[in-house]
């Protein structure tokens, strides 16, 4: 394979990522393949290391250990030749406050220095994109979380980065707002923009092409949704029951349950994998115990595949 | 409704322990306080110093001579060989205090009515003039029959300050002053408000170098000083009739110089400080130490050598000797080139600490 064809095949290739401050290891052996124009979900709690990843991945902070190439780039020692081909959004809004949305932006596209004719047309062209024309005289402080963060958007595309890096970019905004911010992306995606994106919703982990789950500085499953959700290390069971609080109590104090997550009425169980007959187990267990309910297999989500994937809850 | 009291007293006190820096204020300003007023601020000075012109050079006039230095309060650093060269060394701010003994110091001796030798003092400084008169009034030890005892030994002239006005003396340093709190503690505040906004985090990946970032901040505050310096000079001149009789080239460049280190300054305590409170104390707490320790009120030559050496890393020290000189004593740039070079070196000391803290990354 020449250098050109890998540059092209990998956006972003990390191997052995490792962060420690000071005897905390925020980062943990860290190996990354991200294909170009791709949308790719870091999905985790918070401090699984999401953030610090992507810091790492933007020469914000530099590696303890383990080398990172970033189109082409090797990261930290060429993270300025990265600059113009990035944009990065951070999890906090971090435009200036005290700006209006058009003076925002027009600062930004001076410091990734667009020519003066150009800035003028990309500014308008983002601001409509983005629905931002009837603000853009506002002081940025006084917008929504919506609207802020779609400004924040369209400051981190000004340059047509090659890559995109969001952190948790849906943290403080409404649901609405959240599937047109997917949208948005999608578009990007379509003008082969790669973009990299940090989320604890489950919801948005599943738009993602491919994920990577991680837990306490580790990365402990990658894949796509679909292939992560059917090579799922255990059976899941679907229990659906007036009494809750009941199934719960007597599946949990079984050997072969891993963890029992309530969604409202029914209670997803994983379990063993090696058991057989799983829901006829469950379903004579719990008759046993004179609780009514009705017991299901089902296919996994990706909920369940986070759970399976840190550790069952570990509790 | 005591257990309430007691239970945000609690949690009051163990939030102060948390935070390290309000915690080492607890301690750190009566301690600072403590030795700075103690310490620092003495009306009592001792060892100023002075230059001699003795152009009788008799014995009586050696003796005359002696007996000031026995005194203590001055110490003679230069013996000169001409008027001219007194005044220079007044101008440029190397002694505060000059006699002169005339030719016919011998003849004035005997003659009563005539004070025998000329005491010249640095009227650009506070206190300085207090001094010279407490001096003179003072009997001379151990010389009887030299003079009479209503003789009048000595005849004080104030240069630079013939009013003898403390406007005079203040206002010029206070543009020192001023500089040094709103340069140090506006780029502190802006730099450290930025990064809590996580406004930093966003800039330092974009194109933008350390260079231009920190060049692009200071420069406003630049034009911020100038002006400042500009207003200080005119609500001098028109309120308190405080002449500018050196040049204004001089003038402006030492200013530039010294917003430079206090801007510096600022950008360091910026590095430092986790928050805006704590580049407000910390800002403060260099401030405090500069008013006090550099001659701005209280005489320089009455602290204790050691004060006088914590006083040589402050730029304020020097840019109050050099605005005095430049603003009151009529002096240039070339006649100052101590305070000069010392504010240069500072600066670049303080610049240099900065490039090495200030990083275009988080760690």
């Amino acid at each position: 394979m020449t250098a050109g064809n890998e540059l092209a095949a990998t956006a972003i290739s990390a191997q052995g990522l490792t962060r420690r401050f000071g005897k905390q290891v925020a980062v943990d052996q860290i190996n990354l393949q991200i294909r170009p124009a791709q949308i790719y979900g870091f999905l985790g709690p918070n401090g699984s290391g999401k953030s610090t990843t992507i810091r790492m991945l933007c020469g914000l902070l530099r590696p303890s250990s383990g080398t990172v190439t970033v189109l082409g780039h090797s990261v930290p020692r060429e993270a300025e030749q990265l600059r113009h081909k990035v944009g990065y959004m951070t999890q906090r809004f971090s435009l200036w406050e005290d700006l209006t949305v058009l003076e925002n932006l027009q600062f930004m596209a001076q410091v990734f220095g667009l020519a003066r004719s150009a800035r003028a047309v990309r500014i308008d062209e983002l601001l409509q994109r983005y629905r931002l024309n009837e603000m853009c005289q506002q002081r940025a402080g006084t917008l929504s979380g919506g609207q802020k963060q779609r400004l924040a958007l369209a400051a981190a595309t000004l340059h047509q980065p090659q890559l995109l890096l969001l952190d948790e970019p849906t943290s403080a905004v409404d649901p609405q707002s959240r599937r047109d911010f997917w949208e948005s992306l999608f578009d990007l995606v379509g003008t082969g923009t790669t973009i990299l994106v940090s989320t604890h919703y489950m919801d948005e982990a599943e738009r993602c092409h491919g994920i990577a789950i991680l837990d306490r500085g580790r990365l402990v499953a990658e894949g796509s949704p679909r292939s992560l959700m059917d090579a799922i290390g255990a059976q899941v069971i679907e229990v659906e029951a007036v009494d809750t609080r009941a199934v719960r109590r007597i599946l949990q104090g079984q050997p072969f349950v891993r963890s029992v997550t309530q969604l409202g009425t029914r209670l997803h169980a994983l379990l063993d994998p090696e058991l057989a007959d799983a829901r006829g187990r469950v379903q004579a267990l719990l008759a046993n115990e004179h609780v009514d309910a009705l017991v299901e297999g089902v296919r996994a989500s990706l909920e369940d595949v986070f759970v399976a994937a840190t550790g069952f809850g570990r509790n | 409704m005591r257990a309430l009291i007691h239970a945000i007293a609690l949690k009051e006190i163990r939030q102060l322990r948390r935070d390290r820096l309000t915690f080492g204020m607890i301690v750190g300003i009566p301690l600072m306080q403590m030795l700075l007023f103690g310490y620092a601020i003495n009306f009592d000075v001792r060892n100023l110093r002075a230059g001699v012109f003795d152009e009788a050079n008799t014995t009586a006039s050696r003796a005359l001579i002696a007996d000031l230095q026995a005194s203590g309060v001055v110490r003679i650093e230069v013996h000169s060989r001409s008027s001219a060269e007194l005044s220079q060394r007044m101008k440029a701010g190397q002694i505060a205090f000059g006699v002169h003994i005339p030719p016919d110091f011998e003849r004035r001796r005997l003659d009563a009515d005539r004070p025998v030798a000329q005491i010249i003092v640095d009227g650009s400084q506070p206190g300085i003039e207090n001094i010279a008169r407490g001096l003179t009034a003072m009997p001379l030890p151990g010389r009887n029959g030299d003079y009479s005892p209503d003789h009048r030994v000595f005849e004080i002239r104030t240069e630079y300050n013939l009013e003898k006005r403390t406007a005079t003396q203040i206002v010029p340093a206070l543009i020192g002053v001023i500089l040094s709190m709103t340069m140090m503690m506006f780029t502190a505040v802006a730099i450290v408000r930025e990064r809590e906004h996580g406004n930093l985090e966003l800039l330092i990946t974009t194109p933008v170098s350390v260079f231009e970032l920190m060049l692009g901040k200071l420069l406003p505050y630049v034009f911020i000083g100038l002006t400042q310096t500009t207003l200080v000079l005119i609500l001098g001149s028109a309120l308190f009739q405080v002449p500018i009789r050196g040049g204004l080239v001089s003038l402006y460049l030492a200013a530039l110089i010294f917003i430079g280190a206090t801007l510096s300054l600022g950008l360091l305590i910026s590095t430092i400080a986790r928050n805006q409170t704590q580049a407000f104390q910390m800002s403060l707490f260099l401030l405090l130490p500069s008013i006090l320790l550099s001659g701005f009120v209280f005489p320089f030559d009455g602290m204790p050598r050691a004060v006088q050496w914590i006083a040589q890393v402050l730029p304020l020290t020097h840019f109050v000797n050099l605005v005095r000189g430049i603003v009151l004593r009529g002096a240039s740039l070339s006649d100052l080139q101590e305070p000069l070079y010392k504010l240069l070196v500072l600066s670049c000391v303080v610049l240099l600490a900065v490039t090495l803290r200030f990083h275009k990354r988080l760690d």
